[in-house]
């Protein structure tokens, strides 16, 4: 008989009772596909997660937000193009961008999320269709290549992880000084390890803003947080993302 | 502006219908023959009017009415016990059946077809095939949670083919993907049969707890009929453009798309929104509207209810403001839906179409009169019985016969044909026929297209294809679950339509049960040519036999499903292709077995036996040979081979199973070695000598009832023994070596595990890009 069950159980983090009190919002749009997914990553990092709705203007006290992938508004526009003007992301760009606080609240784009992030200029860039024009879905190995974000700073620098990649408009690109600014300050979080899957420039899967509070990328780390139900039937590599900024929130960083 | 105000119709109202009896009507042109016409005027007792006409035409059509298929498809309610009824919450004839999960929960699922939209315009056929049946699953109250797609295209390297596949996988891809429901499974076979006319079927799956089911139906007088949703269009209107007539408008858009256009953003936001209204039990019936639109969703909930409906036709919200009458009625716009509402729900009914931004419109309400009446401007356009719209349309007993060809098919066997000539014996020519097999387009790797579907949102998805089930966690605190697969073989089927039936549900059934899932109940999805002709007939009547028998064999029961005909190009149809799905029920899907071998030093085991059976074969195929007789059917061994791959998965004694079917054990063993990139070492001299077959037919035979596991060291001697207690055909043919990097057949030949990765996974990407 297989010693570790196959799927379940031994999958939860070690729980900090100060980390139940840790707040996540998950933002729903008309179109939000990943949001229950997002919500049960952060159960399971040990936090408490907040359903957020889009039309709302408050963020009800939460201490960090996840706005998780999906089709929002079905992707007619430019991806991410309309939901960038909801209520509740106004509040969210003020939050982020430090001027509410001296904190900046910790925000987590993921695959629209990403792409909304990029509308709102709270990350530089955008996202266009994959060069072969066909939506992908794989196991994806990311390498880690800033552990000071707010988002991996449970990672080690140069970790390389597996993650599900699932998108149609997964081609990360900004112009060379962008890029050679984001490389320069060491904001390209995550690298595509093993092939890139969809033309992005100089193989970024993901970047943070420069106080390292927003991060973004196209690959789904809350895919990948329980056995048995991520890559290979026992990945559980995304978890770090959750559990980096209950650090970040306890103070451990 | 008012959008009726500027409209000018000739309205046939009822009262006008009644004056006016010899008004040719183009019945003939919607697809009426002349005894369903004169059966409408004898229902009414007058003839119809134009709208009536349409919703007529429409509901006794094939496709509504299953006129020519009614009087077999009996056989699956007659043929049930009542054990196999026990865990059936909703038989057939609602939008879906519901089936008992335990622990309050309910799971409901169906599969149906979009073949023929989909040859016309793949994206758009195959993407709102996907959404049709997931309508269904919501109107029984459910939160869908997966789709499967069982696609059958022409040759391969048929230039057209190219097109179906690109726009069908991309169809169902955009469309399902933007759903955020996980694609777990489904088949990919390529036969120039279905050259001009494509198999694109699409199953859902979705679950709730008892409580919420929901049943189509209008019940209580003075309550509220809403449509909400997407707003009507002149799409898949088909026929019902010959009532133009009864328009004179001449600045109305001439050409609309027979085909159904998709908006899955709509869908998703309509699926939220309806489970919004689900839990706050905000509805007394619900329905989709899919083929026939309005005409299906008013006629259904009418009848299904216990007094009648009056609707205002000039209510219906529309995207196109120069549909006639008709047109509305049969308009098959997608992402709409029909609800009664009690009137001290309207508000919080409104408060949630408000929040999720979906447009309703109240279109009446229910009565007591027992009539449908639908208005247009006040003035009454139909005044019908709702029963005779939808329940009592034809029903027509279509002569059939075994063909003539039959029997010089059935004699025609693979084994000393032209093509079996030069059957490889040697090693070398029979690693040249495993990798020809396993690259073949059949067999080959179907990444190509399972790369475009996203297999993981919903986060409850533990295993997916190429695993042998689809399975999805339905508890997150207990781990209750389903298992899914779909299965059908048309050459089979053709070969010996009884038993080819009995074949697809074999193998769905096996499937479950491999990824250890208890088989608990069926859904079809009956593809077949035209049953005019009495030769087709009978294959659909030897098929709905077959597969009604073994239903009840099996003990499982079958809980919907759909009948696509006139499947056919000129007078030549497909073959018969009954699509087969199961599903199986996990106490906790953390027990469930994938297909593939990981762990180093496990033993392999073979269970069943094999006897020389190639006709109808992957291989007899890749030959050009189709004729003899289908492979075996024994429905008792396929039952016994279940429950130990059940009970095996339950006590933890393997660790890997996957089952033999088509390209039987060589595709297999590739299979299981390819998974997790984990090579074996079989020998295969032993039980090729036990079961009296040379090495070629232990590899390429298709003989039922047959498994691959893999079993942990420590668990040998219990496996053992429970096989040997249940006298069932075991055998250990290898062990896994995980890092050998190869599939050794020993004595015979190596094959390293990059040459046949290479072989399998090249193929759809040399022809599709």
């Amino acid at each position: 008989m297989t010693e570790t069950p196959l799927i379940g159980g031994a999958t939860l983090a070690p729980v900090d009772a100060r980390l139940a009190g840790a707040r996540i919002g998950v933002v729903t749009f008309p179109g939000t596909l990943d949001d229950r997914d997002a919500i049960r990553a952060v159960r399971v990092s040990g936090a408490t997660a907040v359903e957020l709705w889009h039309a709302d203007s408050g963020l009800g006290g939460v201490d960090a937000v996840i706005i998780p992938g999906g089709f929002s508004y079905g992707d007619y526009l430019r991806a991410g193009a309309i939901s960038r003007f909801a209520p509740l992301m106004s509040t969210i760009i003020k939050a982020a961008t430090g001027a509410a606080s001296s904190n900046p609240l910790p925000v987590l784009g993921i695959c629209n999320g990403f792409q909304i992030l990029t509308e709102a200029h709270l990350l530089p860039g955008s996202m266009i269709k994959n060069d072969h024009l066909k939506f992908l879905c794989r196991d994806q190995v990311l390498r880690v290549e800033n552990n000071t974000t707010a988002w991996t700073n449970a990672y080690s620098a140069g970790q390389d992880i597996t993650v599900p990649l699932k998108n149609q408009d997964g081609q990360y690109i900004a112009d060379e000084k962008t890029l050679d600014a984001l490389e320069a300050e060491g904001r390209v979080a995550f690298r595509y390890v093993g092939g890139n899957p969809n033309g992005s420039r100089r193989d970024i899967a993901g970047i943070s803003n420069a106080a390292g509070n927003v991060v973004g990328l196209m690959p789904h780390p809350e895919h990948a947080v329980e056995a048995g139900y991520g890559p290979g039937h026992t990945g559980t590599d995304g978890l770090g993302f959750f559990t980096s900024v209950l650090n970040t929130l306890l103070g451990g960083n | 502006m008012s959008e009726t105000s500027t409209k000018k119709f000739n309205i046939d109202t009822v009262e006008n219908a009644a004056v006016t009896p010899d008004v040719q009507l183009p019945w003939a042109e919607l697809g009426l023959k002349q005894n369903e016409f004169d059966d409408v005027v004898k229902v009414l007792g007058r003839r119809p009017t134009g709208a009536e006409l349409a919703m007529y035409s429409v509901m006794w059509s094939e496709h509504c009415s299953y006129k020519s298929s009614k009087n077999h498809l009996r056989q699956f309610g007659e043929k049930v016990t009542e054990e196999m009824k026990k865990d059936m919450l909703v038989g057939i004839g609602e939008n879906a059946g519901v089936t008992n999960l335990g622990d309050g929960w309910a799971v409901t699922f169906k599969i149906e077809s979009h073949n023929s939209p989909s040859f016309v315009e793949p994206y758009q056929g195959a993407a709102t095939g996907i959404g049709g049946i997931v309508r269904d699953i919501i109107s029984m109250g459910a939160r869908p949670v997966a789709v499967m797609d069982p696609l059958r295209f022409g040759a391969i390297g048929h230039p057209d083919t190219a097109r179906v596949m690109h726009g069908a996988v991309a169809g169902i891809g955009g469309y399902g993907n933007s759903l955020g429901l996980p694609n777990i499974g489904g088949e990919m076979v390529f036969d120039s049969v279905y050259q001009g006319n494509p198999l694109v079927n699409a199953l859902a799956v979705g679950v709730m707890r008892h409580e919420d089911i929901r049943l189509a139906n209008a019940s209580g007088l003075g309550n509220k009929v809403v449509l909400f949703g997407a707003r009507t269009g002149g799409d898949g209107i088909g026929g019902a453009s010959v009532l133009a007539s009864e328009s004179f408008d001449s600045t109305k858009p001439s050409k609309r798309p027979a085909v159904q256009v998709g908006d899955p953003f709509a869908e998703k936001v309509l699926i939220e929104c309806c489970l919004e209204l689900f839990k706050g039990s905000l509805v007394e019936g619900i329905q989709d509207l899919g083929a026939a639109g309005i005409s299906c969703a008013t006629s259904e909930l009418a009848s299904n209810g216990d007094g009648g409906m009056e609707v205002e036709l000039t209510s219906v919200l529309l995207r196109d403001p120069t549909l006639t009458p008709g047109e509305i009625l049969m308009s098959e716009s997608q992402e709409r839906m029909m609800a009664v509402v009690s009137p001290e729900n309207v508000a919080a009914f409104e408060a949630a179409m408000d929040k999720w931004a979906v447009e309703y419109s109240w279109l009446g309400e229910v009565t007591d009169t027992g009539r449908l009446i639908i208005k247009w401007e006040g003035a009454v356009i139909v005044d019908v019985d709702p029963r005779t719209v939808a329940h009592d349309g034809p029903v027509y007993d279509r002569p059939f016969a075994r063909p003539e060809w039959q029997d010089a098919l059935q004699a025609d066997t693979f084994t000393g044909s032209v093509q079996d000539a030069a059957r490889p014996s040697t090693a070398e020519g029979l690693k040249a026929a495993v990798l020809e097999l396993i690259a073949s387009p059949n067999m080959c790797s179907k990444d190509w297209i399972t790369n475009q579907y996203d297999r993981y949102v919903g986060g409850n998805t533990a295993m997916a294809f190429p695993d042998d089930a689809g399975v999805i966690r339905v508890d997150e605190e207990t781990g209750l679950g389903v298992a899914l697969a779909t299965d059908a073989n048309g050459r089979y089927t053709f070969l010996d339509p009884y038993h080819g039936a009995q074949l697809a549900l074999s193998e769905a059934y096996r499937n479950v049960a491999t990824s250890g899932a208890i088989p608990m109940a069926v859904s079809d999805c009956l593809n077949f040519g035209s049953p005019e002709d009495p030769d087709v007939m009978w294959q659909l009547a030897e098929a709905i036999r077959g597969l009604s028998d073994a239903c009840m064999e099996l003990g499982i029961p079958v809980t919907g499903g759909n009948v696509s005909l006139y499947n056919q190009t000129g007078t030549t149809p497909i073959h018969p292709t009954p699509v087969v799905a199961v599903l199986g029920k996990f106490d906790d899907v953390a027990r469930r077995t994938p297909s593939g071998w990981a762990e180093d030093g496990q033993a392999i085991y073979l269970l069943g036996t094999t006897a020389a059976e190639l006709d109808g074969s992957e291989w007899a195929n890749l030959r050009g040979h189709l004729g003899g007789a289908a492979p075996k059917v024994d429905l008792k061994r396929e039952r016994e081979l279940g429950e130990i791959l059940i009970n095996a998965s339950r006590d933890g004694m393997i660790d890997a199973a996957h089952d033999l079917s088509e390209g039987g054990l060589a595709a297999a063993l590739v299979e299981s070695s390819l998974r997790n990139n984990a090579g074996a070492r079989v020998a295969l001299d032993e039980v090729a000598a036990r079961d009296g077959v040379d090495i070629f037919t232990l590899l390429f035979s298709e003989t039922q009832g047959r498994a691959i596991v893999s079993v942990p060291r420590s668990e040998e001697v219990r496996f053992n023994d429970m096989c040997t207690a249940r006298r069932f055909p075991v055998s250990r043919i290898g062990v896994v070596d995980a890092a050998g990097g190869a599939l050794d057949v020993q004595g015979l030949f190596t094959a390293p595990l990059d040459e046949l990765r290479e072989a399998h996974e090249g193929t759809l990407p040399k022809y599709f890009g």
